[in-house]
This record gives C-alpha cells, structure tokens and sequence, in this order.
C-alpha cells in the first residue's frame, strides 16, 4: 500500500456546473435511500411512525455512529482500525470491575474513556511509530483487547452499575431525544468542523490522497496518523460508556462484530476506503440509513441475523453502483 | 547463524520445537508422538484455510469470509446428508468444494471485475454469507443422530497410523506448494502481489489472478466446510465464528506478507502449527482456554512487528507504479 506514490485520482479538466455536481454527490443520493427506506418503512409496518418508536430507532446507531465519525477520519488518511469493537470491550470490562469496587459515576466515566484512549495509543503507537500495516496491527489487537475481557471476566458478567449512570444511555435530555442522540448531533458536528473547516482535516485528506506529497509538504504524518488513532479510540470509550449504561451489564462478548457495521457505515457513507475522500454528513446520512433499515426491518419481525444480510448487501451494492456507472457512461 | 535466524521456517520450527519441549516438562506426554499426532489432527482445519488465506494474501489481498463460507458450506452438506442420506460421501464432497468456490468466485468476481477493495467485498460476503447459513437452516442444528455413520466416520478413519483428516492437510500442502512454486498461477500470484507494474508489464492479468485465488481459498473453505461439521458431528449457524482472524495470524506468523509477494507455504503451515500447539497446551499446563484469544493477539502484534523487520526494503522503486493505479482506481 505505502508504495503508491502516484495521486489515487484523476482531476478532469472542468467540473460540472454546482447543481449538477450537487445532484449527483453521494450525500444526496443516499440521503434519497434515507428517505425511500423511511416512505418504505411507513407502509410496511403501522408502529413505524410513532414519535418514541422512532426515537427509540436511533440507539441502533448512535453508539456505533459516534465511532464511525472517527473511523471515517481514520480511513480517509489511509488507515483503518478493526479493533474498536474490542475497545468497547475493554473499556466496558475496566468500568465493571471499577465499579464493583465502589467507584461512582464521574470515575467510571473517566476509566471508560482513559481505557479508550489508551487503547488507541497503543494502536497508533504501533501503526504510526513503528510503521506497521494497520489492518493487521489493529486484528491483532483486537484479539488482545477483547482476550483481555475474556480473562478478566471469563463466563461471568459486572452488572452492579449505580444507579446515575444510567442516564448517559437511557435518559432522556427532552421529550424523545435521548441524550445519546444529543452526544450523536454534538458529535457530528465537532467531526465535521474537524475534518471540513481544520487544518488538521486539510491534511488527513493530504495524507489520504498522497502520502508521499503530504511528506514533502512537511505535514508531520506519523503525528496526524497517531492523534487519529487516540481519538477513535476515545470514541470507542464514549460509545463503551453509552452502551453499558444502556445494558447495564458487561459480558466480555459486548458489541461483537461491531468493527463490521461501522466500517460499513464508514464506507456506506462515500468514504474512499483507499483514503483521501469522504465527508462526515455522508457517515451522518449513512448512519441513518443503517437504523433505519434494521430497525424497519426488526418491526417486521425478521431476525437478526437476517438483517445482517441486508447490511452486507448495502455495502456491496451501495460501492457497486457508482462504479457499474461510471462503467457505462465511459462505454456510450 | 545470522542467515539462519532470518529464515522464518526454521526459526518458527525451532520456537514450536522449543514451546512442546517447555510444555512436557509441565505435563508428561505432551511431546509423546501420539499427542502429536493429536495436535496435528486438530490443526489441519487452519492448515488447510490457512494455506487459502495465503493465495489471497499473496495477491494483495484479503479474504474474510472464509469462516462464513465454512459454516454456510458446512451447513448445506449437513442438511443434505441429513435430508438423504443415500447420497454418496464423494458427491457430498464435491458439493462442498463446489460451493464453497462458487461463494469465493463471488467474492473474486467483486474484486477482479468492478475492483472494489477486497477487504470491503469481504467484510460484506461475511456477514451475507454467514446470515444466509441462518436462512437454510432457519436457525436450527443438525446433530450427530441426523449425519450418517460414512459422512461422521472418514476423515477420523485411520490410515498408516494418521486419521484421514490428516491426510488430507498433508495432501492440500504438498498441493498448494506444487501449485504455488511449480506452476504459472503461483508466480502469477507472487508477482501480482509483490510488483503489480512488473506483473502487468509482464502480460500477467492481475485481476484474473486475484480471481482463481479467491476460488482457491472458497474452494478449500468449502472443503474445510465438511471436514469441520464431521469433525465436530454438529453443524449450527454459528460454527468457527471469528476464525477467518485465525487464519489471518497464521499468515502472518508465518511471515506471509500483508502487503502481498512474499510467504512460502512452510511458512503458513508452521504458523498455523504454532496456534494449534498453544491451543492445544493452554488447558495442559492449567491456562484458562479463556486467556487463548489474548495470546493469539500478543503473538500477532509480535508477528506483525517481526515481518515488518525482515521485509524492510532495500533499494527504490524505479518504475513508476502504474500497475498500482490500475489495480485500487
């Protein structure tokens, strides 16, 4: 991978007029999906339009959404972290065991969040310190972190949490909106300013686009790699501490194949997952796509793991389509 | 000496040589050939998918499916054999691998024809596949009592003292290195990983190469679909979830590289041995089998690190890398 040196794309001569170019952006097409699903879903089950029900919809993404925000960064400069899930894992495994001994609601806050960060120092200690392939440094510790739990925990479950903590995945800031759909929107935007106003966000593209270049125009690659590191694993903290107050107990197979769905959010959303392209309202918009289909899906009673194939398939064909017509309108 | 610790195969064998050596002196008869044997058997599933992980790997990319397609694969043979039982075993088999490499042609096609990066098919196949074992199935076993006597008993029959399950690992290794050094398609692999522009420039069809690679790892999976519902005598949605990973780190153990071109077969399946003796020797010297998963990881990471240092090229690349836009445009 490090041994492309050529720009991953072809810039054409004009680019279309701005309504055009709007139109046939990849945040509006697939906010078109958003809306069809939503129009779908409205017909198919008669509880789908309830203000709670919905509401209740958005914790299948919240959680894993807030992680997306950070992965997309993490991707768009060229690398991926498949160990977030097992982070969740371990913060979650760190916060029970804390709170067994008695430790309140502000300091298991801060274990599950310190437990985060942690776990992404490490990752970008060993992926921009020692320049290691990241998809296979971050399999690795994906087995060391979730194994972590295993040992840890075995075959038993931390289900004594106190009783405050439960707010930051079951209360509720005003009417319907949760105060993870509130951390959700708060999210979004601090990512979007990040990447999209930042010069910090100017050169993750850079290094997505060309690394070598980015080098070359002196952007401390190693350092932006790392802090992109820390901060999914903080948000993996974050989503660990949303989850477990909204289970309210920690088993050490918590968020199991999570990496996966939010990868496909990552990617549903138009990030390039060769790096360099990508924006955060197309995470946020692929986010709802992604509950509202498993929700829509679970009012109709389908399983699962039936869902599962719905989530694989929208990633195949939301990445398919694009380039079947780019395909066709090179041939006419 | 220096050469000598530089070479992955010896060195992976004088580690596993030196692991069963520790282990015995914490438990009698762990190095006696009989548990040898024992470990092996147990091993052959990962040798097996090990050695198709590392086709695809060779050629820069990744197949992590492989897992689902066992239980998919597994599944379907399970519920065959269950439905009639008359069919013969050999159908059965040729069933599996059939399957099995029509799901890795899936896979192959997505990445050779509208080149979307492997990971992404991959990750996607995973859970598609994996959820249509769940459909077959409709979320139900198949257990020992609804499998017949044949379909249980071969690969666990004894031959010259080694269960032909086995045999079979031994047979699919000295085939895969035949097919990797001996043959056009394993230096198409070596070269569409290692030196994509080279490989172009040669007249090798990198895309079409990536293709029979992911038939080749489908078709093992497949395969590995059987052996292991046989194996186990019970075939559920869930079976080896998580174990594509497994495969992965006997890859990279054994000093197969990530970003494709460099590996050897002895090196896959002395990795692979390397995971089955600690999975073996965990519950022999009173490890909880739940500290498994953090050791496979430790030993990854050290893995990764490990190649990394071998692999540090010398000299530059000269020729532009136009192979390389072609492949990831």
């Amino acid at each position: 991978m490090s041994d492309v040196v050529s720009s991953k794309r072809v810039i054409p001569d004009r680019l279309g007029s701005k309504t055009s170019r709007l139109l046939a952006s990849w945040e509006v097409l697939l906010f078109g999906v958003a809306v069809l699903i939503f129009v779908f879903n409205s017909f198919a089950s008669p509880y789908f339009l309830n203000a709670w029900n919905l509401s209740d919809a958005t914790f299948n993404f919240t959680e894993k959404a807030m992680i997306a925000f950070a992965m997309a960064l993490l991707v768009i400069a060229g690398e991926i972290d498949l160990s977030v899930a097992a982070i969740i894992a371990l913060a979650s495994t760190a916060m029970g065991a804390a709170a067994q001994a008695g430790i309140g609601t502000p300091g298991l806050v801060a274990i599950g969040i310190g437990t985060g960060l942690f776990c992404g120092a490490f990752n970008g200690l060993l992926v921009a310190g020692l320049k290691l392939p990241s998809i296979v440094v971050t399999i690795g510790t994906m087995s060391l972190f979730r194994g972590i739990s295993y040992i840890v925990l075995g075959d038993q479950a931390y289900g004594k949490y106190p009783a405050s903590f439960a707010y930051f995945g079951q209360g509720y800031v005003a009417w319907v909106f949760s105060f993870e759909f509130l951390l959700f929107l708060v999210f979004a935007a601090a990512f979007g300013i990040l990447l999209h106003a930042t010069n910090f966000g100017r050169q993750v593209y850079v290094i997505g686009n060309n690394e070598f270049a980015a080098r070359f125009s002196g952007i401390p690659v190693e350092r932006v790699k790392f802090i992109l590191f820390l901060l999914t694993g903080v948000m993996a903290g974050v989503a660990s501490v949303c989850l477990t107050s909204r289970l309210g107990s920690t088993r050490p197979s918590i968020a199991q194949g999570w990496e996966l769905e939010v990868v496909t959010m990552v990617v549903l959303g138009g990030v390039s997952i060769l790096g360099g392209a990508g924006t955060i309202a197309g995470v946020v918009i692929a986010a709802f796509v992604m509950g509202l289909v498993t929700f829509g899906l679970g009012l109709l009673n389908v399983p699962g793991i039936v869902m599962s194939i719905f989530v694989g398939l929208l990633l195949i064909i939301t990445i398919a389509i694009p380039i079947i017509a780019r395909r066709i309108k090179e041939m006419s | 000496m220096n050469r000598l610790l530089k070479n992955r195969e010896i060195l992976l064998t004088v580690i596993i040589a030196l692991m069963i050596a520790g282990f015995s002196t914490r438990a009698q008869g762990f190095a006696a050939p009989g548990n040898l044997a024992n470990i092996f058997n147990d091993t052959s599933i990962l040798i097996i998918l090990a050695l198709g992980q590392m086709t695809v790997i060779l050629t820069k990319s990744i197949d992590l499916s492989v897992a689902a397609n066992l239980a998919f694969t597994g599944m379907a043979v399970a519920m065959t054999n269950a439905a009639y039982p008359d069919l013969p075993l050999a159908l059965l088999i040729v069933m599996a691998i059939g399957i099995g490499a029509f799901l890795g042609a899936i896979n192959g096609y997505l990445v050779w024809a509208l080149r979307i990066p492997p990971i992404v098919v991959t990750l996607g196949t995973l859970t598609i596949y994996r959820g249509m074992a769940f459909v077959l199935s409709g979320g139900g076993w198949v257990n020992a009592h609804q499998m017949g006597p044949t379909f249980l008993n071969v690969p666990r029959l004894p031959v010259l003292g080694l269960p032909i399950l086995s045999w079979i690992a031994i047979l699919i290794v000295l085939g895969a290195w035949f097919v990797l050094t001996r043959l056009p398609f394993g230096r198409a692999a070596y070269a569409s990983g290692g030196n994509p522009t080279a490989a172009i420039y040669a007249g090798i069809d990198i895309g079409w190469t990536k293709f029979i690679a992911f038939v080749v790892s489908g078709a093992l999976a497949g395969l590995s679909g059987y052996l292991w519902v046989s194996r186990y005598a019970v075939a559920y949605v869930d079976i080896a979830a998580g174990f594509e990973l497994d495969t992965v780190a006997a890859c990279v153990i054994g000093g197969i590289s990530i970003a494709g071109g460099i590996g050897s077969v002895g090196g896959a399946v002395l990795g692979a041995l390397f995971l089955g003796v600690i999975k073996n020797a965990l519950p022999v010297i009173g490890i909880s089998p739940f500290a498994q998963m953090a050791i496979s990881g430790i030993v990854i990471v050290l893995a990764v690190v490990f190649n990394a240092r071998a692999e540090r090229k010398a000299g530059r690349i000269i020729l532009r890398d136009r192979g390389a836009k072609e492949v990831s445009a």
